[in-house]
């Protein structure tokens, strides 16, 4: 059936038998949504059809096609920009545009707030200088409202849009960026004609992560005033005790969430990457003078709007904190060490059972179509609302306690605690599933530049399915590899609603100690919780950085 | 030296031992004296009572702050769930855990004898800790002595008004209070009115409304009391005590009462509750003369036993009257409450 030779039938059964088992674990929520959404009666809809939805779905609609046009703009453009041209600080900031990657939505959102409030230092040095006493005299406009959530949101997740974006230009663009500049295109013509349509497929997998982020989004965007349909999720359950009716539109949010992924797919689906070829990086053309400079601000805006900005205030609030109570305390720093181990476990298991899935589907002759579809399923997970894929989870979860339980009476040992609640492993698992679509992303698109010729070439010379994989596939999806498993380092580590919910006793990440101080109204302390995050989100994305760089060098 | 097992089954029976041995340990590990707290309220501003009370009884306190969820997240554990105490920090979630089922009948001649009968359940499954009234916020130098919650419907605020979201259980409570007193539909009509008021969007916290009143955004705000406790005592050189000193605390009335709208921390002991004595145990010791002292001077919250002295920026507010509401009225209008703001849009 596969065309390996002896024993790659066995071996590919294996492989497929792992992706069956993903599937099982990221469906295994989503049944238990239905489930809970079957259990309750309809009669909430026409309350919501009446006076949430028809607001909600344009609130969300506007943020969505709002972030989208913005993120992808500043995503290909920066990519262009330091692919195409060279100009002063080129190299540094073609990393640090990624470094919006590391700041949490909802952080960005606290200290815009903060920086931006008419008694924060912007304003109140722009009423110095005008001569204004308080801020009843004058004030700009406040920052909580669709256009603030838009630029806010914008500006942190364009990154997906670049990493994705730049790569392809980096590896694919330069013959037909020669071939423009031969035939008489000027800058802005290449850009739109040559540039932008290249980069579709790029940027529709950039852009999917941004939408489902946006899509997903509680923190920042409630805290900017904006009532998206999560929102109203929350409000159905939380203030209405409606868990079940919070489940249905959960449900139909997944439902439009996965539209949005199969329209992405269906439109890419005749788009096919060269890749077989190897060709040469491209020439970037010298910019000199005030063109030159007028690049660099072009860059460097996006990392100050979406990274230095924030980080700045952080490291001034975290400043002043030290100097008022001294050295952070020994919980914070296990709760640091909490956040890196549990997000390390999961990127492990997150990046394994990508490949699994990846490579089954890459081996799998003539499959049944339910079997074709599990890739797709995989990535489910990142399609819901953290809190909600919490809430499904618990009960699969608690299944397996039971059986544990049932299993160590039968043996006559005593009942003992939880192992999956009372320990991580719970918390590791609802990020595996989670973030699974982003290590299937990232690894499908590195399997789409491996052309399968080498697969025939391998199969020719004796080698199984195993054997292909470690000799010939996994090094050259090194690259993909490292990126799936740093952006899930990352996300795991940002993740905060899911994590909440699952922990076990005593024990805090970094995302849960500043939720709990901004719960309490500290955010001073808090600033050190969130510089924690940044920081230790810094360290992937550098290396990140370096690793395209190097990749493009 | 030679070993009595062959290598291979020297490791079978560590890893037999192991497998004996873990749940043994984590059995005798919950044998030794704990209670275990899930909380929806932030563990860190309990902590010096918690301290205190592992320190007079040897009990040690295992918490998991859960912000929502916390009824799906013990109803799924079931039998085998290691909550000892639930605790919210409002009347409609802690009375959702009793509904739901979580939670146990408890006898306490210490506890009935503190909390005054309207604020604990009749038949033992829920308690008080801590009383937290809704107040109005002002601008300090605005002339006003009095309010009503009625005033912020009122057109001369138009632009003025600062309040969190309406869905936060917080306000969801207040609006269900003035659906007692004054109606469904006098309510819905309030809600317009303090929509049309609003400065700016319905978000943010309860602190924010003093920020934003020092920001020249809004002149009056509903918030919880506690909140300007806490930024007046805060140190006089950061952000929190200058938000705070720009405002001064009215406690609003409703029309037709003399109290003012009062939400709770409470808890209840769970229904599968491993360690049901130490639980009761820390419920009696939070209502003891120590914890309601601490409540009220680390927390700035109201203490639900009577003649426990307040901090002195509490005590400036003047004592507090409550509404004469019952807390279990107030918590069976909550899901209206929660229809009128969606229906009148007031976060949007």
């Amino acid at each position: 059936m596969t065309g390996f030779p002896s024993g790659s039938r066995a071996q590919a059964r294996a492989w497929h038998f792992g992706m069956i088992l993903a599937g099982i674990g990221v469906l295994a929520p989503i049944v238990s949504l239905l489930g809970l959404a079957a259990q309750g009666s309809v009669e909430h809809w026409a309350h919501l059809l009446d006076y949430v939805l028809p607001d909600a779905v344009g609130q969300t609609l506007l943020l969505l096609a709002g972030v989208g046009v913005l993120s992808a703009g500043l995503g290909v453009g920066g990519a262009w920009l330091v692919t195409a041209y060279d100009f002063p600080f080129r190299r540094t900031l073609s990393w640090a545009m990624l470094l919006p990657l590391a700041v949490p939505t909802y952080i960005v959102a606290y200290a815009y707030l903060d920086i931006l409030h008419p008694i924060g230092p912007v304003q109140s040095a722009l009423r110095a200088v005008l001569g204004y006493d308080s801020p009843r005299d004058f004030r700009l406009p406040d920052l909580r409202n669709m256009p603030g959530a838009i630029v806010l949101l914008g500006f942190v997740l364009y990154p997906y849009v670049y990493l994705t974006t730049r790569s392809m230009f980096a590896t694919q663009a330069a013959s037909l960026l020669e071939a423009a500049r031969l035939l008489g295109h000027g800058p802005w013509s290449t850009f739109f004609r040559v540039a932008v349509p290249m980069a579709r497929p790029a940027v529709a997998v950039g852009l999917s992560l941004v939408l489902l982020e946006t899509l997903n989004d509680i923190g920042a965007s409630e805290f900017l005033g904006i009532q998206t349909l999560t929102v109203s999720v929350y409000s159905t359950w939380v203030s209405r005790s409606d868990l079940a009716g919070a489940a249905q539109i959960a449900l139909v949010m997944l439902l439009l969430a996965m539209l949005l992924i199969a329209a992405e797919r269906h439109g890419r689906r005749r788009l096919r990457y060269t890749g077989s070829r190897r060709t040469h990086p491209v020439q970037a053309r010298r910019l000199r003078g005030a063109a030159a400079w007028a690049a660099t601000g072009l860059a460097a805006w996006p990392v100050l709007v979406g990274f230095g900005a924030p980080a700045a205030y952080l490291l001034v609030q975290t400043g002043e904190w030290l100097l008022i109570s001294g050295a952070p305390s020994p919980r914070l720093l296990r709760a640091g060490a909490n956040t890196v181990s549990v997000s390390l476990a999961a990127t492990a298991v997150t990046v394994g059972l990508g490949l699994v899935v990846a490579w089954s589907a890459r081996i799998m002759q003539r499959p049944p179509r339910w079997l074709r579809a599990l890739p797709r399923l995989a990535t489910l997970g990142y399609a819901l609302p953290g809190t909600v894929l919490a809430i499904g989870l618990l009960f699969p979860v608690m299944g397996l306690e039971r059986g544990a339980a049932l299993a160590r009476e039968a043996l006559g040992m005593a009942p003992g605690e939880l192992i999956l609640m009372g320990t991580p492993i719970a918390l590791a698992a609802a990020y595996t599933i989670r973030f699974l679509a982003i290590s299937v992303g990232s690894i499908e698109a590195g399997l789409t530049r491996i052309p399968s010729s080498i697969e025939q070439a391998a199969r020719l010379l004796g080698e199984n399915v195993n054997g292909t994989l470690r000799r010939i596939h996994l090094p050259l999806l090194r690259p993909a590899l490292a990126t799936a498993a740093l952006l899930v380092f990352v996300d795991s580590m940002k993740e905060l609603p899911a994590t909440l919910l699952l922990r076990p006793m005593n024990f805090d990440t970094l995302a849960t100690w500043l939720y709990g101080e901004a719960a309490r109204g500290s955010y001073e302390e808090g600033a050190i919780a969130a510089l924690g995050i940044v920081l230790a989100g810094l360290i992937p994305v550098i290396l990140l950085a370096r690793m395209h760089n190097r990749k493009t060098a | 030296m030679t070993s009595p097992f062959p290598p291979t089954s020297r490791l079978a029976r560590r890893l037999a031992t192991l497998a004996i041995g873990l749940p043994l340990l984590a059995a005798s590990a919950a044998m030794a004296a704990e209670v275990n707290l899930y909380t929806t309220r932030e563990p860190k501003l309990i902590e010096p009572l918690l301290n205190a009370y592992t320190q007079q009884s040897g009990v040690k306190v295992n918490t998991v702050f859960v912000k929502d969820g916390l009824l799906e997240r013990v109803k799924a554990e079931g039998a085998q769930s290691p909550a000892d105490v639930l605790m919210t920090v409002d009347i409609g979630n802690l009375l959702d855990l009793v509904d739901g089922g979580v939670t146990q009948p408890i006898q306490s001649e210490a506890l009935n004898a503190v909390i005054p009968a309207n604020l604990r359940g009749a038949d033992g499954q829920w308690y008080t800790l801590s009383l937290r009234d809704r107040v109005a916020y002002v601008a300090k130098d605005l002339d006003i002595q009095a309010l009503h919650y009625e005033d912020f419907a009122d057109p001369k605020w138009k632009g003025k008004v600062c309040i969190r979201s309406g869905q936060h259980p917080y306000n969801t409570a207040l609006i269900a209070a003035l659906i007692a007193h004054d109606g469904a539909e006098a309510t819905e009509q309030w809600l317009r009115g303090v929509k049309a008021n609003l400065g700016r969007p319905a978000t943010g916290g309860d602190r924010d409304v003093a920020r934003d009143i020092l920001g020249g955004i809004c002149d009056i705000g509903i918030a919880n009391a506690y909140y300007v406790g806490r930024m007046k005592n805060a140190p006089q050189d950061s952000d929190s005590y200058k938000w705070g000193e720009a405002i001064k605390v009215i406690r609003p009335t409703f029309k037709d009462s003399k109290g003012t709208h009062v939400n709770i921390s409470g808890a209840a002991v769970a229904k599968h509750a491993p360690h049901q004595a130490e639980a009761i145990q820390l419920l009696e010791y939070l209502v003891s003369d120590e914890a309601q002292s601490l409540y009220a001077k680390a927390n700035y919250e109201y203490p639900v036993k009577a003649g426990v002295e307040l901090d002195p920026v509490v005590a400036s507010f003047g004592a507090l009257q409550v509404d004469e509401l019952p807390l279990t009225e107030i918590a069976r209008h909550r899901k209206l409450a929660s229809e009128l703001v969606d229906k009148v849009g007031l976060n949007r």
